[in-house]
């Protein structure tokens, strides 16, 4: 079980980590930034096995890799949306980041609640009832499997 | 059946001669764009995580300093020392100093019917020229970098016929927020949006480039226009040549088509904190404003200049209120000065700053502090995107931010 940060429509990549924080040498040294204007706890407050669940169009913006980065690195497990911005998608699957279309837990959670995720079924259980989620294509399936796109590359030479 | 230019330019890349929309291709990319927002972390990646770090071909990678040249700090110093070294030691195309990144590609590599991955979202600027232009993550680039090619989703088309010609005074940048705010912020999520018709031989290639660099803002994997003599002259005079010009066929599947008169497009503001949040210029008149900028890869070439030098030429910029020119490239910005702009804007108060993304990313310079407000040409009005979390941005083209800098407050070209 993990718990939920809940966050509204067309979240941008300039508030999961803002702009001042991407040349920082590294991502260790960024997360503590994560989600500052909008949580300025957040990074203090998230623990490894939470998530962020959030309306649609997550993600939208720039293609800044560290916003994924950021959320993986402070031990998000998963950020489930309604959807999502189609460059943080994609970053999301190659560092090995799930990320999962639901349409209906958003509306139907609090913040602060507790939610377990089966990612082989792709179902969520959360206040006694359980969500189903959209599959990705087998293509990104397999690049999430693998833990991400790098890993891939290697296994492939 | 028949196919769109995204389509066409996926099947080139991958060595097919047919592909649509939900097939999912291997592609081998022409060229690889990188910028300073993120090429450290693909330089530590290659050198400790790829089990045979190698380039496929140097040949087609392009590394551009310009989101925070020059460096503000040690730590971006040393992110930029990382870069140049690699691209030293390397013998990658290396560029510092010399404008902002699509700017630069515009004018010295983009050629039409390429596939480009760019590590920067606004690499959708590409298809002014009729290239396929998308923004990828470090990973992505990486990988693109070590194997020379990578996969992609063949996108569903929305195409945009334009008829008209806009009227005097109003700019792409009108066109293209009124596009957005019509079909939102993820409106063309996952897929490509086309533009052709009569109309967009009446556009300008710093309006093409203005109206294909914010299709990201509507989610848009990329953009594309149909190559015409405009574009295959700004080709010619650059000294380059297609690698192939594409028209979607007659029988081509589109997602939706929209027929958009020019001639109706009015002057538009992009209200905070989103770009798709649209109004009519003149219901924002008597904002007040704190900063203006006129500047970045969407509005900061020479006819974005001179619009604004025609705006304050002989007035001055409003008391306590900063404006910021910042040309897109060198060669904008020697050109600016040759036709006397950058005098017109010096003398009005302005200042003038060197080619770089400046205040538009945000982190650069002209940053702006709780509670203030700035108007600016450039792409995103998120919040906190030109600086602290608790400030305003508004969006509009060259004429009306110029025209609020002198007013100090929000204002048409044709009011002030």
């Amino acid at each position: 079980m993990g718990r939920i940060f809940k966050f509204e429509k067309d979240v941008d990549t300039d508030q999961i980590i803002a702009s001042q924080y991407l040349l920082f040498p590294t991502i260790e040294e960024m997360k503590s930034h994560t989600f500052e204007s909008l949580d300025a706890e957040f990074a203090e407050n998230v623990r490894p096995g939470d998530f962020v669940v959030a309306d649609e169009n997550f993600g939208c913006g720039s293609s800044r890799e560290q916003a994924p980065s950021v959320l993986k690195a402070l031990g998000v497990k998963a950020v489930i949306a309604k959807s999502f911005a189609r460059i943080f998608y994609r970053n999301s699957i190659n560092i090995g980041m799930p990320v999962i279309v639901s349409k209906e837990l958003h509306d139907a959670v609090s913040a602060g609640d507790e939610m377990e995720l089966d990612l082989e079924n792709g179902t969520i259980l959360a206040g006694g009832k359980t969500y189903s989620c959209t599959k990705l294509p087998q293509k990104m399936q397999d690049i999430l499997d693998q833990g991400g796109l790098i890993a891939s590359l290697n296994k492939e030479d | 059946m028949g196919m769109t230019i995204a389509e066409k330019i996926i099947a080139c890349a991958a060595g097919k001669t047919e592909v649509h929309a939900g097939d999912i291709e291997t592609v081998t990319l022409d060229r690889l764009m990188s910028n300073d927002g993120t090429t450290h972390l693909t330089i530590d990646m290659f050198n400790n995580k790829i089990k045979h770090p190698r380039i496929a071909d140097t040949s087609k990678l392009v590394w551009i300093v310009d989101h925070n040249i020059p460096a503000d700090s040690p730590k971006t110093a040393a992110s930029q020392k990382k870069m140049r070294d690699f691209a030293r030691e390397h013998g990658i195309t290396f560029y510092e100093g010399e404008g902002v990144c699509h700017q630069v590609m515009m004018e010295n590599h983009v050629r039409p019917g390429e596939l480009i991955f760019g590590a920067d979202s606004h690499t959708c600027a590409y298809g002014a020229l009729g290239a396929f232009g998308t923004g990828v993550g470090c990973t992505d680039y990486l990988y693109a970098m070590v194997t020379g090619t990578s996969w992609l989703l063949v996108p569903e088309t929305i195409r945009f016929n334009l008829t008209g010609k806009l009227p005097e005074g109003v700019y792409a940048r009108d066109l293209i927020l009124t596009i957005i705010g019509k079909i939102s912020a993820n409106g063309a999520n996952y897929r490509a949006m086309e533009f052709a018709g009569e109309g967009l031989h009446t556009l300008t290639m710093a309006d093409r480039i203005s109206i294909c660099n914010l299709c990201v803002e509507a989610g848009a994997k990329t953009a594309l226009m149909e190559v015409d003599d405009v574009a295959m002259e700004y080709l010619t005079a650059h000294g380059r040549t297609p690698k192939a010009t594409f028209a979607s066929d007659p029988d081509a599947v589109f997602a939706e088509t929209y027929d958009i008169d020019l001639s109706t497009i009015r002057p538009i503001v992009a209200k905070p904190h989103f770009v798709d949040n649209v109004v009519p210029a003149d219901e924002c008149l008597g904002v007040k404003i704190d900063e203006a900028f006129l500047g970045s890869c969407n509005n900061g070439r020479i006819e974005d200049l001179r619009v604004g030098a025609a705006v304050i030429k002989g007035k001055k910029v409003a008391p306590k209120v900063r404006f910021l020119v910042v040309p897109a490239s060198r060669s904008v910005y020697k050109q600016a000065m040759e036709e006397g702009l950058l005098d017109i804007f010096m003398e009005s108060g302005a200042i003038v700053m060197n080619p770089n993304c400046s205040v538009c990313w945000g982190a650069c310079q002209g940053v702006i502090g709780e509670g203030e407000t700035l108007i600016s040409t450039g792409t995103r009005n998120f919040k906190g995107r030109a600086g602290h979390k608790d400030s305003f941005v508004y969006l509009a083209s060259a004429a009306t931010v110029t025209a609020s800098a002198v007013a100090g407050e929000i204002m048409t070209a044709d009011k002030l």
